[in-house]
């Protein structure tokens, strides 16, 4: 059952439908499988216009950080229970949810998002981290250059470096944006409200054939 | 005509050197008149901060047209000038709604477009239905008293005083700026309401005529069909007008003086062929706007983009100043007054009442269905802010007499909604806003940051949706862009907007051209231009510096040079000699930093008044170049120390650029860039390419001394990375750097005729200002190895080729 899964869950917040549906959808991914390879997602035709399309997969496979596992790297394959636990970092907020339960819902979210930019996992995105995230996101418009993308992640780095750290003196360095950074910039936007995915529309579309 | 009469008239008397004609101009003096009394009665209103604070302006205007009309009913006893259906729905309203369209954030109100639905037609109807029906059942019990209406004439006027009213809305909400979700709810719903009430209305005034009896099922069936005709047709008109209008403005390069002219005409032309077809024009107008700004906003130049918008704004904003003074004046007429205390009163209550019941109901359904609820205090704002308008006060005023016998008491009713909605409530709802602690609009400035993680949240979210096998909403967004992406804007936008558009490249852009514009101003405001306003120059200079200047963009001193008539003299060699003795080396360097920023200050207003022709103006070019040479130094500040820091940086030779040669029409950063994979190179001299891009227009820009000049990637050859493991080394943000160069090379001392910023002089960038964020955040070091010095020697090194000096 969703309880019993990890410490993620907050609350019950994934119902039993959704985990229905949730299920069948991986059962169809895996092809009547318990687990699911990289390859299958391949299956999924619509994933493939997707820029970021490299980031989101490997996600689903990071064993320390998204699956909570105690060993580092890649996992070859992941069970339904793996499948859920990144699924519900994209679940709703709720009405019933009170301050500090937020805020670490907030947290998790960014944490996810953190770690999908933060390619090698030192807790800092660099900024040639930084630039691979700004080429891949815009790699889906032709007509723009590589080097405009390199020059808008060179922006966006620095915008965040004056964001967190203000003035710096002549002799210091910006080494990345660390986590509290990350958190620092998105003070004032809702990510509660704009990161997640319905769960309620139930319509399956065959993607895999 | 009238003048032949007149002169046969006369033609016995003398001819008359003067005379009286006013009939001839009655019309349309009175028309400007109005427009100017309106327009003067917002003068005075915002004189008073304290009263426009409290007061929303609508309220303000009502009273004033009431205080006008009492004039002219006191002094002729006729009331003249009433708010004529014709006029409002002609000429006074589409400004309005297209406005609202055009400006509309499109991707808020997609996003929220189901609930916008629901409430604009199921809230509706209940809200018609429930009040005829209720003051019917009233009427039965005998208070109102006798009147000569039956259900169907109940019902009519329920469907007329139902609805919404977007103008009042827009003036209300305007003045409260609640959250965007909030507006957008209740204003989309003003908008989409109205096939609704022109359904009803029509349907209503058709059965009342033919008479109750031969009202059968088949005719309600027909009420039902019609309004999803009159919807669906009107939006489809609006798309149609909208593809129309989109096409014709990518091929408006020549005749960028009319351009603006189009978006109205044939905006216009959606809004009269939707009325023409009776289907619904607020509908078909709406959606012209909001499919066409995409696509018009690329095409059309930066000048007519700021004309529409202005145009678009005065005509609405005089529009609406119009049509509540027209109210309250219309106001005042005894003949049409009818009192019938239970039924105005009992409206007004039924209207709230059933309102509110209205929402909270459908917000209970809906929330089922929303991700981000709306609470308590969203659906009180969205109750409360339910204002009947003069769209009601319209469609009242245009009910035939014979047919529906009461037509007075319902303008007087309607007259009282109105005034009720507007005035009371649109005073109190502020109050009640701050109340109730409604969130409010954040105004912040576009973070290049947010952009990009929003189009990563957009790319994750999509993938998410695939992989768990959804249709969702960013799946039918990434479908609809990717269709976008390939055919319509193939067919609807210029080519070359189609490469440059994209939505994150424009914030960039914009934040590199505030950051250039602001580090000049800062640079000014610091005192530096002082020479400028030396007594000798100031018959020469009409800038004015002695008025405050403000921190916006405005202020800069490319604006207030561009802006001011008369000859600026940078003449260096005059300036330099008069005053050498004051300068500061201080005013030397920001002298340097105009000089590289601010290429060519109008030498000589010419006034070339053509209506055929704008002379294009300059300022795209340097705005331009500002962009270019800001980005540049970027580049080369932020280096990351993992990235590596041994890559020497060329040296770029300038070149003299071809006419034939090929324009890459990309808007950032030209070719010659930092290789940063290459980790240890020798220090090359290496010729590149340099292009600079341009918009289309400007080929034949031959004296550009723009091009050529700036577009090179002042690099610095790094001779000792070993021992600096923390950063590259970048004179632009060193501040110490030596004086003495300056001294050495001051170009304008040097013989040549041709001054202009030198190579050097661009190279040896001066000390900027460090509270700029993005500019300038941070030095990684402030060593300055200076290698200009080093590998400047040379004067065989091709100079730069402007061939404008500041010699005026």
């Amino acid at each position: 059952g969703a309880q019993s899964l990890h410490p993620l869950s907050l609350a019950p917040t994934v119902t039993s439908e959704q985990i229905e549906h949730l299920h069948r959808r991986f059962k169809q991914l895996s092809q009547d499988q318990l687990t699911i390879r990289k390859e299958n997602f391949d299956s999924i035709p619509d994933l493939e216009f997707n820029p970021i399309r490299g980031k989101i997969v490997h996600a689903f496979f990071d064993k320390r950080r998204n699956l909570r596992q105690e060993s580092d790297g890649l996992a070859d394959e992941i069970n339904f229970e793996d499948f859920l636990t990144i699924m519900s970092y994209f679940r709703p907020i709720e009405m019933n949810m009170d301050e500090e339960q937020l805020d670490r819902f907030r947290k998790e979210k960014l944490k996810f998002l953190f770690h999908m930019y933060d390619s090698d996992h030192d807790g800092k995105i660099t900024l040639q981290e930084y630039r691979n995230v700004v080429e891949e996101l815009l790699s889906g418009n032709p007509h723009l250059e590589k080097e405009s993308a390199r020059s808008i992640a060179d922006g966006a780095m620095m915008e965040a470096a004056s964001i967190c750290v203000g003035q710096m003196g002549p002799d210091q360095v910006y080494e990345g944006i660390t986590f509290e950074d990350f958190l620092k910039m998105w003070q004032g936007i809702d990510i509660e409200t704009k990161m997640h995915v319905r769960f309620l529309n139930m319509e399956t579309i065959a993607h895999c054939y | 005509g009238q003048r032949s009469s007149e002169s046969a008239k006369n033609s016995n008397q003398s001819f008359a050197i003067v005379s009286f004609k006013w009939d001839h101009v009655k019309e349309p003096y009175i028309i400007a008149l109005w427009v100017l009394v309106a327009s003067l009665a917002k003068i005075v209103f915002h004189l008073s901060h304290k009263v426009t604070r409290v007061v929303p302006e609508s309220a303000l205007l009502i009273v004033l047209g009431i205080v006008l009309g009492g004039i002219v009913w006191a002094a002729d006893h006729i009331a003249s000038f009433t708010l004529t259906p014709t006029v409002f729905f002609f000429y006074l309203l589409p400004p309005i709604v297209l406005d609202a369209g055009y400006f509309m954030p499109n991707r808020l109100f997609f996003g929220n477009l189901g609930t916008i639905l629901l409430y604009a037609v199921i809230g509706t109807v209940w809200n018609a239905a429930t009040t005829g029906l209720s003051l019917y059942g009233v009427y039965l019990t005998g208070i109102m008293g006798k009147l000569q209406s039956g259900l169907l004439e109940f019902l009519l006027f329920g469907s007329l005083i139902a609805a919404v009213d977007p103008v009042a809305v827009l003036a209300v909400f305007e003045e409260v700026h609640v959250n965007e979700v909030l507006f957008i709810i209740v204003f989309g719903e003003s908008l989409l309401n109205d096939a609704v009430t022109v359904v009803l209305y029509n349907v209503f005034e058709s059965f009342v005529a033919i008479g109750p009896t031969n009202v059968t099922g088949i005719e309600c069936l027909k009420g039902i069909v019609s309004f999803f005709v009159v919807s669906l047709g009107g939006t489809l008109v609006g798309i149609f007008f909208a593809f129309l209008l989109s096409l014709v403005s990518r091929f408006t390069k020549h005749v960028r003086i009319i351009e603006p002219g189009f978006v109205f005409i044939i905006s216009y032309l959606s809004y009269l062929t939707a009325e023409m077809l009776s289907l619904s024009a607020i509908l078909a107008i709406t959606f012209c706007g909001i499919c066409c700004q995409k696509y018009v906003k690329a095409n059309i130049s930066e000048q007519s983009s700021t004309t529409v918008r202005y145009t678009m704004k005065m005509m609405a904003s005089g529009a609406e100043t119009i049509i509540f003074m027209f109210l309250g004046i219309s106001a005042v007429n005894p003949d049409i007054w009818t009192w019938n205390t239970a039924f105005i009163l009992l409206t007004l209550v039924f209207i709230s009442v059933y309102r509110v019941i209205g929402v909270v109901l459908q917000t209970w359904i809906l929330n089922r269905y929303r991700t981000v609820q709306l609470g308590i205090i969203d659906q009180v704002v969205m109750s409360y802010g339910g204002l009947r308008g003069a769209v009601a006060f319209a469609l009242v005023a245009l009910l035939d007499k014979d047919k529906v016998k009461d037509k007075n008491l319902f303008v007087s009713t309607t007259i009282i909604v109105v005034f009720f909605t507007v005035i009371f409530q649109g005073l109190t709802i502020k109050p009640l806003v701050q109340w109730l602690k409604v969130k409010k609009t954040e105004h912040r400035e576009p973070k290049l940051n947010e952009k990009l993680h929003g189009r990563a949240f957009d790319h994750i979210l999509s993938a998410i949706e695939d992989i768990s096998g959804q249709i969702g909403h960013h799946y039918l967004r990434d479908k609809w862009s990717n269709f976008d992406r390939k055919f319509l804007r193939k067919i609807l936008m210029r080519r070359s907007a189609q490469k440059s558009r994209d939505q994150i490249l424009n914030v960039f852009h914009e934040l590199n051209l505030k950051d250039a514009i602001s580090y000049v101003a800062e640079g000014e405001r610091r005192g530096s231009l002082a020479f400028i306003r030396s007594p000798s120059t100031d018959n020469m200079v009409n800038v004015d510096f002695s008025t405050p200047l403000p921190s916006t963009v405005e202020s800069s001193v490319s604006y207030l040079l561009r802006e001011k008539a008369g000859p600026v003299c940078l003449d260096m060699q005059a300036l330099e000699q008069r005053r050498k003795s004051i300068r500061d080396t201080e005013d030397t360097l920001a002298h340097h930093t105009l000089q590289q920023y601010l290429y060519k200050p109008r030498q000589e207003h010419k006034h070339l008044y053509s209506r055929h022709e704008i002379m294009h103006s300059e300022d795209d070019k340097q705005d331009k170049e500002i962009f270019h040479r800001t980005m540049r130094k970027r580049l080369e500040s932020f280096k990351s120390t993992k990235l590596g820091i041994n890559h020497p940086k060329k040296l770029n030779k300038i070149h003299k650029r071809d006419r034939g040669q090929k324009r890459r029409n990309s808007s950032v950063i030209p070719n010659g860039n930092i290789p940063s994979e290459n980790p240890v190179q020798d220090f090359t001299l290496k010729e590149k390419d340099l292009e600079f891009s341009e918009s289309e227009e400007n080929n034949d820009y031959e004296t550009l001394h723009l091009g050529k000049g700036v577009d090179f990637l002042a690099n610095v050859t790094q001779q000792n990375f070993t021992d600096n493991p923390a950063g590259i080394d970048n004179p632009v943000f060193s501040a110490d750097d030596d004086q003495s160069i300056y001294m050495k090379f001051s170009p304008w001392l040097s013989s040549e005729d041709t001054v202009v910023p030198s190579q050097r002089a661009r190279v040896q960038i001066p000390y900027s200002p460090n509270n700029f964020r993005r500019l300038t955040p941070f030095r990684l070091s402030n060593k300055s190895v200076d290698s200009f010095l080093l590998a400047d020697g040379p004067e065989d090194r091709p100079r730069t080729f402007l061939p404008e000096s500041t010699h005026m």
